[in-house]
């Protein structure tokens, strides 16, 4: 190896290593973007406030229709599957958003593509960040819920090697449906606020997050099944409250090593077309010269 | 310029109401221009309020209850559009360096943000009226309005109200940087919920009730609602009358104070450097 304009000859770095170094840093680098604007007391405050409105408002609802019949097994299957919808908000959309932030916000997406790092890896480190604050906030409302609203969890009845596995591989598909769509955000320019949301939305209508699929109208159940969230929060569910979950007729028919099996299938697939698309997408940007747009939108 | 040319100057009530005009119109012919934000800007809340009403279908509700949740849903777009384009408006102007021109320009202040208010609740009515009309399509929402002439009073009422806590809060949010979109992330959701956008304000205890309607779109979405829906008057916090009257309140209170607070927020704004900061 040649000698460096310093007289010392770099380091080898192979490729695992440049990958972790580039995941650590991002995801330093996320954590304070996400939390440094204020103190700890008052991140705190914010990480919890928003998502316990959001499901206070679906237990209104459901208080107001139903007098407050917090055993009927609708509430843990409304309020779980709202509550593990945190993560899709916060890591898809994060994923994808960090593009648009580096891009137009802080204008430092350019430098990202001239650094010695993998620029995948990098987005997926900034993803960390949301994981962290979406964890605290599921793990909160979900204590919420126990606690005050009787949504009834026993740790000792819990299984906890399908739970732990599930939302593991739950998370990675996320974070390869947010690189996809960071992918589609190197492209466009108008649409990009709107892109996380938009989807995260259009997902949390479809995927039976917070109703039953027998629900929607015939013609639109077939999106709904298509859906690979469908399946994890279906596996979510039955993990924590077992037969509450099974209750429902949506996907009764599958055991749960059956619906495991989809969701690490979905994952691979998800894996394999973010890595293509991303691609795609990126080579598209640099030879349309978008890598350093900025819309001022 | 020739010196024998007259300059046009323009002063007083005149200069205020071009400088309404002029601000107010990039807000509505900007916003027409970018076809896709008007995509976005309704099928977003149609999605929330689908899953709302597929919510309350799930849980066998009354159907009135999806005439509420599609009100409430075309009435997000107004909350929405106070909080990111009025209230943290002067944070981005601050962002891309327009803050400071605003400034140094011989205009008011308040004509600035009551242009922006302008503007924003034009583009955002015909957004909100699309989100009820297909709403109702969807979900085929019966309407049977009561009292038109209340209606309009309720909705302007309402409205300038909340944009007038729209400017209140742009005059707070001018010392903020980026904690200004934080501050605005947080203050959807829970407004959501104090506010009843989904479920009748009714359904919280008294006081509860009575402090959330601090926000104008709580008691203007509550009379709303008693006023276009046969059972709306059961479901109502107050009367229709008495909300009207803390409404007016309500515009008198807001408008007053974002004049008073505006002015002292620019000078301590200009007094501590904060106008051209730019912490990201």
């Amino acid at each position: 190896m040649s000698e460096s304009v310093l007289g010392r000859a770099p380091a080898e770095v192979t490729l695992w290593q440049r990958a972790w170094r580039t995941f650590r840093i991002s995801a330093w680098l996320g954590w304070q973007i996400e939390s440094n604007w204020t103190d700890p007391f008052l991140f705190a405050i914010y990480s919890v406030v928003k998502p316990l409105s959001g499901a206070a408002i679906l237990v209104v609802m459901y208080s107001i229709i139903t007098q407050a019949d917090f055993a009927s097994p609708i509430f843990p299957y409304i309020y779980l599957g709202n509550a593990f919808y945190i993560y899709v908000g916060q890591i898809m959309a994060g994923v994808s958003w960090a593009i648009i932030d580096d891009r137009e916000h802080y204008k430092t997406l350019k430098y990202m593509y001239i650094a010695p790092i993998s620029f995948p890896v990098y987005l997926l480190g900034r993803g960390v960040a949301k994981f962290l604050v979406a964890s605290s906030s599921v793990l909160i409302t979900i204590l919420f819920g126990v606690l005050f609203l009787k949504v009834e969890i026993d740790p000792a009845l819990i299984d906890w090697p399908l739970f732990l596995g599930g939302l593991l591989i739950g998370v990675l598909m996320l974070a390869m449906m947010g690189l996809l769509l960071g992918g589609i955000a190197l492209l466009i320019a108008h649409h990009t606020w709107f892109l996380g949301e938009g989807v995260a939305g259009a997902l949390y209508l479809f995927s039976g997050a917070i109703f039953p699929l027998e629900v929607l109208p015939s013609f639109l159940r077939p999106i709904g099944y298509a859906m690979p969230l469908t399946y994890w929060l279906e596996l979510l569910r039955r993990a924590l409250v077992g037969s509450v979950a099974e209750a429902f007729p949506t996907l009764a028919g599958l055991s749960n090593m059956q619906l495991l099996g989809i969701v690490i299938g979905l994952t691979l697939l998800f894996g394999v077309a973010s890595y293509f698309v991303f691609r795609w997408c990126e080579k598209e940007a640099r030879e349309r010269g978008l890598l350093d747009i900025v819309t001022n939108y | 310029m020739l010196a024998s040319q007259k300059l046009n100057k323009s002063a007083g009530p005149r200069l205020f109401i071009k400088t309404v005009l002029a601000r107010a119109y990039p807000r509505v012919i900007g916003q027409q221009r970018e076809k896709s934000w008007m995509f976005f800007d309704v099928f977003l809340p149609l999605l929330a309020v689908s899953a709302y009403v597929f919510v309350y279908r799930a849980i066998g509700a009354p159907e009135e209850y999806v005439g509420f949740v599609v009100v409430g849903g075309a009435m997000t777009a107004f909350w929405m559009n106070v909080l990111w384009s009025m209230s943290s408006q002067l944070y981005w102007e601050k962002e891309q360096g327009n803050l400071a021109l605003y400034i140094m320009a011989p205009n008011s202040m308040m004509a600035i943000l009551l242009g922006m208010a302008l503007g924003g609740m034009l583009a955002t009515t015909l957004r909100a009226l699309a989100i009820i009309l297909l709403g109702s399509l969807f979900f085929q929402v019966n309407f049977v309005v009561s009292s038109f002439l209340q209606l309009f009073a309720v909705f302007t009422l309402a409205m300038v109200a909340l944009y007038g806590m729209g400017m209140l809060f742009a005059s707070l949010f001018l010392l903020l940087s980026r904690e200004a979109w934080h501050l605005s992330n947080l203050a959807q959701e829970p407004v959501y919920l104090v506010s009843g956008f989904y479920f009748p304000i009714r359904s919280f205890n008294f006081w509860v009730a009575a402090a959330a309607s601090i926000i104008p779109l709580t008691l203007g979405l509550d009379a709303m609602r008693q006023l276009v829906f046969p059972t709306g008057p059961g479901l109502g916090f107050l009367n229709v009358g008495v909300e009207l009257a803390i409404l007016g309140v309500l515009c008198v209170i807001f408008l007053g104070g974002a004049h008073f607070l505006l002015a002292y927020m620019e000078k301590l704004a200009i007094r501590e450097g904060r106008l051209t900061e730019s912490r990201r």
